[in-house]
């Protein structure tokens, strides 16, 4: 086990406390440059979607995970950079430009969703960014002079300095890849600022941060406009990846896709969005093949522990029919959810710590060391 | 004029069964500081219940209804025992998680077990309407009126009469010191789950002429009483009520009167005026914390 000996705060704040993590990350970098041109085109397709869905991570993170305040409406967000990625690239606008004009525009729109949100907190926050939510939405159905309503919006090739990129390429990977890296070392800036530790503050206790002189108002507003902004420009990275975009792509049931995000990833560091932005991204195609390939091995395990031809070939149908269902991904996602709540409340990147603890201490890890203790209901109207 | 007496009627027939749905979420918040969101998809599986035992084994409309709400009852033990139990107490955004979860779980299963087809209940206030002068009223609607009355009514009294909603009430306030006084906290949490349950159920069965249900129905109505309570102050129960029929009335008077597509959004703008103004909503207790 490595122990840090800080001097002073610069060893605190680094970026990368040791060398071990510039080797790590080096690695985990030539890995993702390599990855488009030795990886199938459906995978680096689905490691786009990746990407858009960390940097949305990223930018939820940062309102729920550092400022704690719950969000049910980031797809919002996501819409608003989406639709302005769409309607200026009518006129012509070069990419860049109405690349940053997406981030910006949204983030104006989440510090004015920000304010109202000043006064709400716990479930009101929750209810409060679901309508804006629903709001958004009937508004792009409805706006068609410049939605074009439920007809949806067709989204012109990417064309970046003349060349056009794309949304099936590798450049447009990297250019994914690319906004994500800047958006997470640009967020892990942040946080280890006076702003950054502000958020923090606020989180953990309102009262607390107001009696150190955090401007708490000013504060939260600030964290729903980063927050949002970031959230834009995955929006229109998203509209270029679907080149098509229309109003009911961004129900609720993406914020909560979102929030399943940083959930499962674990809400506490930023390691967590990307991680869950992969188990997300990455269980449709591990389902395809579940149903594909499930029945078969369930048939055969059968057969060799003894069943003869028939019961196998009962147990086939059976479990292709239930594995084939309708809606059968509802529910695995249901109990996926719940099961993190219950047993990996810090997520994955949490059990990723706990293991590497694990082998650092070897024979003396206590498995005590993590156990939740037990908390009591103490009402928060009182707050 | 008479429209608008027509609309205000079938606003608040629409309302009460926002408000019936959001007395569910009302009585767990209650007695547990806990937001279900799948309150609504208890009622979906209490509608299908029911369903069950009315449409397909062909039983009496009551004896069906209070299987139902028997069945369901016990449901809401088991939901409470394994999802709800073992975080309780933790940031309520965990419970908001695992609750969203066990509402994708129950719709999908629904899906599997019953189909997505529309279903519906042969009830006694099927058919027939009440006529006063020129307006008409379908005694569906006006069975959704009455179940709301009464079941508020009833569970205003316990909550504030019986020493079981005493005890809810205090074990919400803080469960340890509602430990120290001697209230079995697990039992009380365990029972207000199935009461909440079993109201779910009444809520499911009582709209199932009205709506139909499906798998889905849960979802769609969830969301439409989840800002009810909120109106109302999510703790009260005349506010549950209050809640859903200005939400009701609101909808059913922007879908006649504003152009199409308020009818949707109306319902939230009002909630957001309402926040912005009455952060703690319209029956809320305002109180200020301690450092």
């Amino acid at each position: 086990m490595r122990f840090l000996f800080k001097t002073d705060y610069e060893d605190d704040i680094r970026l990368f406390p040791h060398s071990g993590y510039i080797v790590s990350y080096g690695i985990l970098l030539a890995f993702l440059v390599i990855a488009p041109f030795v990886l199938s085109s459906y995978l680096v397709s689905q490691l786009v979607f990746v990407c858009i869905y960390a940097t949305v991570g990223v930018g939820l993170m940062i309102l729920t995970g550092f400022t704690g305040q719950a969000s049910l409406g980031h797809a919002a967000f996501l819409a608003i950079g989406a639709y302005t990625a769409a309607y200026l690239q009518q006129y012509n606008v070069p990419f860049p430009v109405y690349f940053l004009a997406g981030g910006l525009l949204t983030g104006v729109v989440g510090a004015l969703v920000g304010f109202p949100a000043l006064r709400l907190t716990g479930i009101y926050l929750v209810i409060a960014t679901i309508s804006f939510a629903f709001i958004v939405e009937e508004v792009l159905a409805r706006w068609e002079s410049v939605t074009h309503g439920n007809e949806g919006m067709r989204i012109k090739t990417l064309s970046l300095f003349g060349q056009a990129v794309p949304q099936n390429g590798p450049t447009f990977y990297f250019l994914c890849l690319g906004v994500l890296i800047l958006t997470i070392v640009g967020t892990l800036n942040l946080l280890r600022s006076p702003t950054g530790r502000a958020f923090v503050a606020i989180r953990d206790s309102e009262t607390a941060a107001r009696s150190m002189g955090v401007n708490v108002s000013l504060y939260k507003v600030k964290s729903f406009a980063i927050s949002a902004a970031i959230t834009g420009l995955a929006g229109v990275l998203f509209a270029h990846k679907l080149s098509f975009i229309s109003p009911e792509m961004f129900t609720l049931q993406l914020s909560i896709e979102f929030i399943i995000v940083i959930l499962i990833g674990g809400t506490f560091s930023l390691h967590g969005a990307v991680l869950g932005a992969i188990f997300l991204v990455m269980i449709d195609p591990f389902l395809t093949y579940l149903k594909d390939d499930l029945p078969g091995i369930i048939s055969g395990l059968a057969a060799t522990f003894g069943a003869d031809s028939v019961t196998a070939g009962k147990v086939y149908s059976n479990v292709a029919a239930i594995a084939s269902a309708n809606g059968l991904k509802g529910a695995i996602y249901g109990v996926i959810i719940v099961l993190f709540v219950l047993f990996e409340p810090l997520g994955l990147y949490g059990r990723w710590l706990k293991i590497k603890l694990f082998f650092q201490l070897f024979p003396l890890y206590k498995r005590a060391t993590f156990k939740r203790q037990k908390i009591y209901v103490k009402s928060e109207r009182n707050r | 004029m008479l429209d608008f007496v027509q609309q205000l009627v079938s606003g608040i027939a629409l309302g009460c069964v926002y408000g019936l749905i959001a007395l569910g979420f009302v009585l767990v918040y209650k007695a547990t500081e806990v937001v279900n969101f799948a309150q609504g998809d208890l009622m979906m599986l209490g509608g299908f219940f029911a369903f069950t035992f009315i449409g397909m084994l062909g039983l009496n409309y009551w004896l069906g209804f209070a299987g139902a709400v028997i069945a369901m009852a016990a449901f809401g033990m088991l939901a409470e025992r394994v999802v709800v139990r073992p975080i309780l107490g933790y940031p309520q955004f965990s419970i908001i998680m695992a609750t969203i979860g066990l509402g994708y779980f129950l719709r999908s299963v629904v899906g599997m077990i019953w189909g997505t087809d529309d279903f519906k209940i042969e009830t006694p206030f099927s058919d027939g309407v009440l006529r006063i002068g020129s307006l008409v009223l379908a005694y569906d609607k006006l069975s959704v009126i009455a179940a709301t009355v009464i079941l508020c009514a009833l569970l205003y009294l316990f909550f504030n009469r019986t020493t079981l909603g005493t005890a809810m009430r205090a074990s919400s306030e803080n469960m340890l010191a509602a430990y120290y006084m001697g209230i079995p906290v697990k039992r009380v949490v365990s029972i207000v789950w199935a009461i909440s349950a079993a109201v779910a159920t009444a809520a499911g069965v009582l709209l199932a002429p009205i709506t139909f249900i499906h798998s889905n129905v849960g979802l769609v109505l969830g969301l439409k009483a989840f800002p009810a309570a909120v109106l109302g102050g999510f703790g009260s129960i005349p506010g549950a009520v209050v809640g859903g029929v200005l939400i009701g009335v609101i909808e059913s008077m922007a879908g006649f009167y504003l152009p199409q597509g308020w009818k949707d959004v109306a319902p939230y703008i009002v909630l957001l005026v309402v926040l912005l103004l009455k952060p703690e909503g319209l029956f809320g207790v305002h109180t200020r914390k301690k450092v």
